[in-house]
C-alpha cells in the first residue's frame, strides 16, 4: 500500500488560529480540507508537508448563507452543495458541474475551497515518486524539464477543478483570509496560466468563501455546464465548457464561456462570447460562434484522450453546451 | 470418463438432456464462500499477520535497460527498524513459468530489463520504514539500448535482452501450415486481406499481489500467497530455495481476482519466503498498485495480417494467419501465448487449410502473459471482423455465414484439434433471435448498429505446464463418522467460484447438503496436486477428480449399507441426505447413520479421484498448444449508438449466449459471462499498454504511461450496457456432468461485435482496439473525403522467411479424409518446425 509520509497535524478551531499557524509554519505547512487532493499528492511525494493544518474543525468555513449574493463556506462538502437549494434552484449548472467532481463517495470529503484549490494535474505528475524518478522528474517538482513541451519554460500542468470554470463565468468572487486581514477577488482572478505557479493567492491564505452574486443566478442568466471524460463517474475532465448568457429583448448582451481542463487555468473563449454578443440565439449564431472556441483550446498530451481529438471536438461540445443554455435543447449531461 | 447419466452427444435435445434428476447441479444456488466475502471475513493473503512479523519493500528498476555495476545500501542501512536486505546474489537461480523458458531472477543478478524489475529487497519492522530504506537504496547502473516495440527488436538483435531467444531479440519464431493454403487461395472467388492490431491491456485485479511467509522448525517455511497456481510456485520456490519440495508448503489465500495476472511464480514471492528464512522472522510483503502493473503478464499487444480465401457462396478455402507479439522483458507465458494466436482459429468455422507464423519479441517493459482468453482474443477480433466484411462484400448475412461454415461435433480441424460438442449454431441462433439481428442489422437508423460475433475457448489445457503423466487434477474426500464430508483439492478461488463448483459435486454424489462439506484447497502439503486456476480448466478437471472421489466414496457406502439393509448396492439411492432404496424409498438409512455404517464395516473412509484429460492427435511442433478436451462456445450481438460529430461510441445493450455444456450453478455461470462482457467491452473501448519514451537525445526513459487504475481506463458500472445472458445447454460427455468452461470464453466475441456494430451504425471499419473516439473521427473524415472508411494498421513487419518450412504431410487439398486416414493409421505428421536455437542461458 502507498504510505503517507509522516507530519504534524495541527487542528485548529478558529479561523484566526488557522491563520496564525498558516503563517507562523511558512510554506512547509499545508492546509488539508477532505484531503482527497492532498493525501493523494502526500502519498505519491510530489507534495511535501511537514505540518499540516486541518480546517475541518473550524466553523467559519462552514455553512451556506443564502440572501441576495449565496456564500458558500469553504468546508462545505461537494455532496452537500451539489443538493444545496440555493445551488440547485439559482445556480443549477454551478450545482451540476459540482456534481460531476470525481464520484460520489469522494464528494462526501471534497470540498468546495479544496476544490478551486485544487493541484494541476498532468499524468507526468501524478505519479509516484518511483516513477518519477524513472523520467528524473519534471518541472513541476523536483526536475528540470517539462516532458509536454520539452522546450518550454513553463510547465502545462491542467487546472481540472471542475467547479472552477462555472464560477468564473458566474463571476464569483472569492474571500481569502490571512493574518495579515482579509480580502475578496474574483474567482478570475484567483488562477494563473502557469501549471507550477497556479494560484494568484499567497501560500498565507485561506479560501474562506466563494460568493455567487444575484445577477448572476437562474433569473437574470441561462446557464449550462459540460464535461467531457472518459467514463461516468471518477474521471477528472479532459474538457468542460461552462456557460452563462444574459439576453435581453432574445438577442445577448452579455456572454461567458470559460473552458476548464484543457489549459493551466479556467481559459476564457473570448471570442466565442464576443461573436454571441448582439446575436440572437439561433442554431446558425450559435454554431457560428462555436467554432471560434477551437483556436481557444491548444490542448497538450498530458491528460487522457488524444490531445488532437481534444482540440477538435472543442467546438463541437462549447455548440451543444450553448445550445443547452439557450433551451435548443436538453443538455448532454456530464 | 464413463458418464452413465450423460447421453452421447447428439442424442438428447437441449431441453430433454436432463432426463436425469440433479439436486444441486443446475440449480443457482449461493457461493460457499458468498457470506465471508461480502461480509469481510474472508482472509487474502495481505489480511495475514503474525507477532513479529517483518515487512518485506522491494527497490525496483528506474531504467528499463542497464547493466547493475552496484548497488549501494549504506543510506537504507542507517533508516531505523531495517531488519536486513536481500539482493541478487542471495538469490542466484533462475526460475519463470514454463521450463523452456526459466528466464527470471527473484532479484536482478546483472541485468534489469524493465522499470520495475526488482533489484534488492529489504525488511523492517514496519512498512512505512521499509519503503523509505528501499526508496535510500541507490543503483549504479551502466545504461543499455532499449526496445520498445516489435518493429524496434526486429531492428535491434544485438543486445539480446536473453540469450535463450531463437533469434536476435525475437523470443519465438513459429511457423506451421497445415495443407496447401495457396492451393485453398487459388480456388477461391475472393481472398480478403486485412491488418488487425489488439492493443495490450493489464488484468487489474481489485486485490494486489500480497505474500505472507513463516519460518518454522527444520528450516521448513510455509509461504501464503495470492497466487493461481500453488503447484508451480511449489516449484519455482524449490527451485530458488534450494530445499527439499516438501520443506516448502505453499497455500495460496483466495485471491482478490485474479485473470490470469497471478499465474506466474513472482519475485516478490521468492523474497518474502527468503527473507523470513533469513530472518527468521514471519514475513510479508504487499504490492502497490504500480508494482502490479510492473508483474503484468497481461494481455499481449498483437499485429495480425490474416488472409481467407472465400467462394462466391461463402464458403471458406482456407487462411493463412500471421501475429507478431510484444512480449515484454520475460519469457512468461509467452511460447504458449504465441501458439495460442494461431491455435483457436480452427475450431469455430471449417477451414480445410490453414497456415499460421508468429513472432513474439523481447522489449524493455513488463513481461505479458495470459489475461482471460490468453492469446485468442487477439486473432479472434480480427477473424470476426473480417468475417464481418466478407459477408458485406459478398452480401450474406453475418449470421448465416457463420451457420454456413460452422465446424461439426467431434470434428478433427486443420490443426489437429480434436472437438467436442459444438453449440456454436445454437448460440448464434440465440442472439440472432434476441436482438432480432435479422430484422435489424443494416436497417438501423444512422449512429445507431449492431454487430454479431463469435468465440470459442478452451476447457483446460489438454497438456501440464511440465512434462509429466501424472493427473492434471485429484481431488481426495474424508468422511467423518458425523457425516461431515471433508474435501481436499489443490484448485485455488480466485473468484470465479471454483470452491462452489467441488463442493457441488460431491455433494451431488452422495446425497448430501453444501453445509456437510468443507473444503480444504489450494495447499500444496495437504492437498492433492490441482495444476491452477488458468486455461478455464478447473470445472472440467477438478469436477471430474471430485465426481471420481465421490463415487468411489458413494459405492463403498453402498456395499455396507447395501449389506446391512439388504438390498443391491445398484438400487440404493443418495439423496436428501439419506441412502435408500429405489424400490422402497421408506427403507433406508439416515447419511450419518450410513457412514458409520461402512466406517464400522471398512475403518476409516478416505476416497481419492483423479483426472488426466484425453490425448490429441497432433503430434507436430507446437501441437501442445490448442488441445483441450472440449471447446466452449459463444456468440454475442452488441447495439452501439455513436456520436458521429466526435466519434464517441457507447454499447447500448449487449445479447450474449454461451455453450455451457451444463450449467452447475447456472448463477455463477451468467456472473461469468457477464464479467467477461464488462473485461471484453473494457478491451474494446479503453483499455491498453500505453508506454512513453521520452525525447531520446534528453532521456533513457521508457516507462508505462499510467500505472494507476484511476488513469489506466476500465469499466466502471456506468458504462457497462444492460445484458441480455442465454445459456445453451448441450451436455458435453467430455465434461462433468457435462459441463464446459465459462471463465474465459464469454470475453472473445465482445471486441469484434463492437467494430461491427460500429461499422453497421457509421459505415466505418476500425480494425484495431481499444476503439477510441478519435480513431472512429479520423475513419469519418475520411469517409467524408472518399478516402477508405478505415482506421487500423498500415504496415505488418516483413520477417525473414527462411524460418517457415512448409508441411510435411504432402496433401494436394488437405481435406479432412486424408487427416482421418493418417489418424487411423497413427502416422505422425511433422508440420512445422524452427531455427536451431541456443537453449538455456
Ligand atoms: C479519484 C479522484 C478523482 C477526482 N476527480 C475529480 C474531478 O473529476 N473533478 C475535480 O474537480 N476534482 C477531482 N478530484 C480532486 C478532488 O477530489 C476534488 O477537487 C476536491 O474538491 C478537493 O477537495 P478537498 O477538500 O478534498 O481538498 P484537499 O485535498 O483537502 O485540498 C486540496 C488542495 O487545496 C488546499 N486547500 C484546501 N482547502 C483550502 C482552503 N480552504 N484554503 C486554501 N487552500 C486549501 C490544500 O492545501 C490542497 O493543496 C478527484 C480526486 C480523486 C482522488
Ligand atoms: S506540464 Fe510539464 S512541467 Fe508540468 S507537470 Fe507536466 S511534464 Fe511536468
Amino acid at each position: 500500500m502507498l504510505r503517507l509520509p509522516a507530519f504534524r497535524l495541527r487542528q485548529p478551531t478558529s479561523l484566526a488560529e488557522a491563520c496564525r499557524i498558516l503563517s507562523g509554519e511558512g510554506p512547509a505547512a499545508r492546509v488539508v480540507a477532505g484531503g482527497t487532493d492532498l493525501w493523494p499528492n502526500l502519498k505519491r511525494r510530489n507534495q511535501k508537508a511537514s505540518t499540516v493544518i486541518s480546517l475541518a474543525r473550524v466553523p467559519e468555513l462552514a455553512g451556506v448563507r443564502a440572501g441576495g449574493e449565496v456564500r458558500l463556506g469553504a468546508m462545505e462538502t461537494l455532496a452537500d452543495l451539489e443538493r444545496a437549494p440555493a445551488l440547485v434552484t439559482r445556480y443549477p449548472a454551478l450545482a451540476r458541474a459540482i456534481g460531476s467532481i470525481s464520484s460520489p463517495v469522494l464528494r462526501n470529503l471534497g470540498t468546495l475551497g479544496g476544490n478551486v484549490c485544487l493541484d494541476t494535474r498532468c499524468t507526468y505528475y501524478d505519479q509516484n515518486e518511483e516513477w518519477r524518478r524513472s523520467i528524473h522528474y519534471c518541472m513541476k517538482a523536483e526536475g528540470r524539464i517539462c516532458w509536454v513541451a520539452p522546450s518550454s519554460p513553463r510547465c502545462w500542468a491542467v487546472q481540472s477543478a471542475d467547479s472552477a470554470p462555472m464560477l468564473v463565468a458566474l463571476d464569483a468572487r472569492v474571500r481569502l483570509a490571512s493574518s495579515a486581514g482579509e480580502r475578496e477577488i474574483p474567482v478570475a482572478a484567483l488562477y494563473r496560466d502557469d501549471g507550477i505557479d497556479y494560484l494568484a493567492k499567497r501560500p498565507d491564505e485561506i479560501v474562506a468563501e466563494v460568493a455567487l452574486p444575484a445577477e448572476s443566478d437562474a433569473a437574470h442568466l441561462r446557464t449550462a455546464f459540460f464535461k467531457l471524460r472518459r467514463r461516468g463517474s471518477i474521471d477528472f475532465g479532459v474538457l468542460s465548457v461552462a456557460v452563462a448568457l444574459r439576453t435581453e429583448g432574445g438577442r445577448v448582451t452579455d456572454a461567458r464561456v470559460v473552458l476548464g481542463s484543457i489549459a493551466s487555468f479556467p481559459s476564457p473563449a473570448g471570442e466565442v462570447a464576443r461573436a454571441l454578443i448582439g446575436a440572437p440565439l439561433t442554431t446558425e449564431s450559435i454554431r457560428a460562434a462555436a467554432q471560434r472556441s477551437r483556436a481557444a483550446a491548444t490542448p497538450m498530451d498530458n491528460t487522457d484522450f488524444d490531445p488532437r481529438w481534444r482540440g477538435q471536438v472543442t467546438p463541437v461540445y462549447v455548440e451543444r453546451t450553448l445550445r443547452a443554455a439557450a433551451g435548443l435543447d436538453a443538455a448532454d449531461g456530464a | 470418463m464413463p458418464d452413465p447419466g450423460i447421453p452421447p452427444a447428439g442424442t438428447a435435445a437441449p431441453g430433454e438432456a436432463a432426463e436425469r434428476d440433479f439436486a444441486v447441479v443446475g440449480t443457482p444456488f449461493r457461493r460457499v464462500d458468498g457470506r465471508a466475502k461480502v461480509t469481510g471475513s474472508t482472509r487474502f493473503a495481505d489480511d495475514l499477520s503474525w507477532p513479529r512479523m517483518a515487512f518485506v519493500k522491494l527497490a525496483r528498476s528506474t531504467v528499463p535497460h542497464a547493466r547493475i555495476r552496484g548497488i549501494d545500501l549504506t543510506r537504507a542501512e542507517r533508516v531505523p527498524g531495517v531488519l536486513g536486505f536481500l539482493t541478487g546474489a542471495d538469490l542466484p537461480s533462475t526460475f519463470g513459468i514454463l521450463p523452456v523458458s526459466q528466464d527470471e531472477h527473484a532479484l536482478a543478478r546483472d541485468l534489469v530489463r524493465h522499470v520495475g524489475d526488482p533489484i534488492a529487497a529489504v525488511a523492517a519492522t514496519s512498512e512505512d520504514a521499509a519503503h523509505e530504506a528501499a526508496l535510500a537504496i541507490e543503483v549504479d547502473y551502466e545504461l543499455l539500448p532499449t526496445i520498445g516495440s516489435v518493429e524496434e527488436a526486429i531492428a535491434t538483435p544485438e543486445p539480446r535482452l536473453h540469450g535463450y531467444a531463437d533469434r536476435g531479440n525475437l523470443h519465438k519464431v513459429v511457423s506451421m501450415e497445415f495443407g496447401d493454403v495457396e492451393a485453398g487461395f487459388a480456388e477461391a472467388d475472393r481472398v480478403f486481406e486485412d491488418l488487425f492490431f489488439y492493443d495490450g491491456n493489464t488484468h487489474l485485479p481489485l486485490e494486489q499481489h500480497a505474500t505472507v511467509a513463516l519460518p518454522e522448525d527444520e528450516g521448513r517455511v510455509t509461504v501464503w500467497s495470492s497466487t493461481q497456481t500453488p503447484h508451480y510456485l511449489h516449484r519455482a520456490l524449490t527451485r530458488v530455495l534450494g530445499l527439499p519440495a516438501s520443506h516448502i508448503r505453499v497455500v495460496a489465500t483466495p485471491n482478490g481476482g485474479g485473470f490470469g495476472g497471478k499465474s506466474d511464480p513472482f519475485g516478490h514471492e521468492i523474497v518474502c519466503a527468503a527473507m523470513a528464512l533469513k530472518l527468521g522472522r514471519p514475513a510479508r510483503i504487499a504490492l502497490t498498485r504500480e508494482e502490479v502493473f510492473y508483474c503484468h503478464r497481461g494481455r499481449h499487444p498483437v499485429l495480425m495480417r490474416l488472409r481467407t480465401g472465400v467462394r462466391a457462396d461463402g464458403t471458406l478455402t482456407g487462411q493463412s494467419l500471421e501475429t507478431t507479439l510484444d512480449g515484454g522483458a520475460y519469457g512468461s507465458y509467452g511460447v504458449a501465448s504465441t501458439y495460442y494466436t494461431g491455435a483457436l482459429q480452427t475450431v469455430t468455422y471449417r477451414l480445410p487449410r490453414y497456415r499460421f507464423e508468429a513472432i513474439r519479441a523481447f522489449t524493455n517493459k513488463p513481461a505479458c502473459g495470459p489475461k482471460r482468453g490468453h492469446g485468442t482474443p487477439q486473432p479472434r477480433f480480427g477473424w470476426e471482423v473480417q468475417l464481418d466484411k466478407i459477408a458485406v462484400e459478398l452480401g450474406l448475412d453475418p449470421a448465416a455465414l457463420r451457420l454456413r461454415n460452422l465446424e461439426q461435433p467431434g470434428t478433427v480441424t486443420a490443426n489437429w484439434l480434436r472437438l467436442g460438442t459444438v453449440g456454436l449454431g445454437s448460440c448464434i441462433e440465440a442472439v440472432v433471435a434476441g436482438s432480432r439481428f435479422r430484422e435489424r442489422w443494416g436497417r438501423m437508423p444512422e449512429g445507431r448498429g449492431l454487430g454479431l460475433a463469435c468465440g470459442s475457448y478452451l476447457c483446460g489445457a489438454g497438456l501440464p505446464i511440465y512434462w509429466n503423466h501424472m493427473p492434471q487434477s485429484g481431488v481426495a474426500i474424508h468422511l467423518d463418522r458425523g457425516g461431515g464430508v471433508a474435501v481436499f483439492c489443490g484448485q485455488t478461488e480466485i473468484g470465479q467460484g471454483s470452491d462452489s463448483v467441488l463442493a457441488a459435486v460431491v455433494a451431488e454424489v452422495l446425497g448430501v447438503g453444501l453445509a456437510d462439506i468443507r473444503l480444504q484447497v489450494a495447499d500444496t502439503a495437504f492437498t492433492p496436486v490441482d495444476l491452477g486456476s488458468y486455461s478455464s480448466r478447473v470445472t472440467l478437471m477438478v469436477g471430474h477428480a471430485a465426481r471420481e472421489a465421490a463415487e468411489r466414496a458413494r459405492e463403498t457406502i453402498a456395499r455396507a449399507v447395501a449389506a446391512q439393509l439388504e438390498v443391491p448396492a445398484e438400487r440404493l439411492v443418495f439423496a436428501e441426505r439419506r441412502v435408500f432404496d429405489a424400490a422402497d424409498p421408506g427403507r433406508g438409512l439416515a447419511w450419518e447413520e450410513a457412514v458409520i455404517a461402512a466406517e464400522a464395516r471398512f475403518g476409516t473412509l478416505a476416497t481419492t479421484g483423479s483426472y488426466i484429460p484425453p490425448r490429441s492427435p497432433g503430434k507436430y511442433r507446437g501441437a501442445g498448444v490448442g488441445p483441450s478436451p472440449t471447446y466452449s462456445y459463444s456468440a454475442a450481438v452488441v447495439e452501439v449508438e455513436v456520436d458521429r460529430e466526435t466519434g464517441v461510441w457507447r454499447p447500448v445493450q449487449v445479447w450474449i449466449a454461451h455453450d455451457i455444456g451444463r450449467a452447475i450453478n447456472p448463477a455463477l455461470v451468467v456472473g461469468q459471462v457477464e464479467g467477461s462482457v464488462y473485461m471484453g467491452l473494457g478491451e474494446a473501448m479503453m483499455e491498453e499498454s500505453a508506454f512513453r519514451r521520452l525525447p531520446k537525445a534528453r532521456s533513457h526513459a521508457l516507462v508505462h504511461k499510467f500505472p494507476s487504475v484511476l488513469e489506466y481506463k476500465s469499466l466502471t458500472f456506468e458504462e457497462m450496457p444492460p445484458v441480455t445472458t442465454y445459456l445453451i445447454e448441450e451436455p458435453d460427455p467430455a465434461g462433468p456432468f457435462g459441463a464446459k468452461e465459462v471463465g474465459q470464453g464469454p470475453l472473445l466475441p465482445i471486441p469484434p461485435a463492437c467494430a461491427n456494430a460500429i461499422f453497421d451504425a457509421v459505415g466505418v471499419r476500425i480494425d484495431q482496439v481499444p476503439i477510441h473516439p478519435h480513431m472512429v473521427l479520423k475513419a469519418l473524415e475520411a469517409k467524408a473525403k472518399g478516402r477508405p472508411p478505415r482506421h487500423g494498421p498500415e504496415r505488418f513487419p516483413e520477417v525473414e522467411a527462411e524460418l517457415k518450412l512448409a508441411t510435411g504431410r504432402k496433401s494436394k487439398d488437405g481435406t479432412m479424409t486424408e487427416r482421418d486416414e493418417a489418424l487411423r493409421a497413427g502416422s505422425v505428421a511433422v508440420l512445422t518446425t524452427k531455427l536451431e536455437g541456443k537453449r538455456g542461458e
